[in-house]
């Protein structure tokens, strides 16, 4: 089981926070896949992602229990 | 003592600034970032920043220990608001002591701008005649080297 967070116009996108998702041992481009494949609202383009609060590659492998985070262009300051 | 913090308080400019006091220090320079009404053309009502909180102290803590590395001398505390902010509000305060005044200015600049890049924080604005979540609004502004790109002014 992992769990994926989404912010900003991605969370307004989805109208959620987070999802639960029960695969895992995946690359991170592979989960991206399967969110878009399942939620055809949802725009990934642009955006990093995160494994427990770090930010990770494309190719970076997903264990259970992880916390992946979708992080879309930052505009903080 | 350093520290790095996201919070939905009002910033105590001065609790940020006394945190980086000390004996050896002969600058403490401080960067405030407000809330601006005007960008153009563009009039802001209000705008909301929204964090991940957690993943967000600790890039903060990340641009400090960056900081460290460029100027080793140099004490860093950054706190970031989120939550609804209104024109002139404080958005984000930088306090940065050290021995000697060029690296303070060095190393303050260096945090604004790396907070535009790493540190997962969004701005949604309010406009007069809209609303926009800010930093994809072109859907350009593409990723380098792991980490986002600086957001165009």
């Amino acid at each position: 089981m992992i769990t994926v967070l989404f912010f900003a116009k991605q969370q307004e996108q989805l109208g959620l926070e987070k999802v639960e998702r029960s695969e895992s041992k995946l690359p991170v481009s592979e989960l991206k896949q399967k969110l878009i494949e399942d939620y055809p609202e949802l725009s990934l383009a642009n955006t990093m992602t995160a494994i427990n609060e770090e930010y990770a590659e494309e190719d970076q492998i997903i264990n259970d229990r992880d916390v992946v985070a979708f992080i879309p262009p930052v505009s903080g300051g | 003592m350093e520290y790095y913090k996201i919070t939905s308080e009002e910033i105590d400019v001065n609790q940020v600034i006394t945190s980086v006091i000390r004996p050896e220090a002969g600058a403490i320079n401080t960067f405030i970032g407000t809330v601006r009404e005007f960008t153009g053309e563009k009039q802001t009502v209000s705008l909301q920043y929204e964090a991940y909180p957690s993943m967000a102290e600790k890039q903060l803590k990340r641009i400090g220990i960056e900081i460290r590395e460029q100027w080793p001398n140099v004490q860093t505390s950054i706190v970031h608001r989120i939550g609804k902010l209104a024109i002139s509000d404080i958005a984000v305060v930088i306090a940065v002591a050290s021995p000697h005044r060029a690296e303070s200015y060095e190393a303050s600049r260096y945090a604004i701008e790396r907070i535009k890049e790493i540190v997962p924080i969004w701005k949604k604005e309010y406009w007069t005649d809209g609303q926009e979540w800010i930093g994809d609004q072109l859907e350009n502004t593409a990723y380098k080297n792991g980490a986002p790109k600086e957001e165009k002014e």
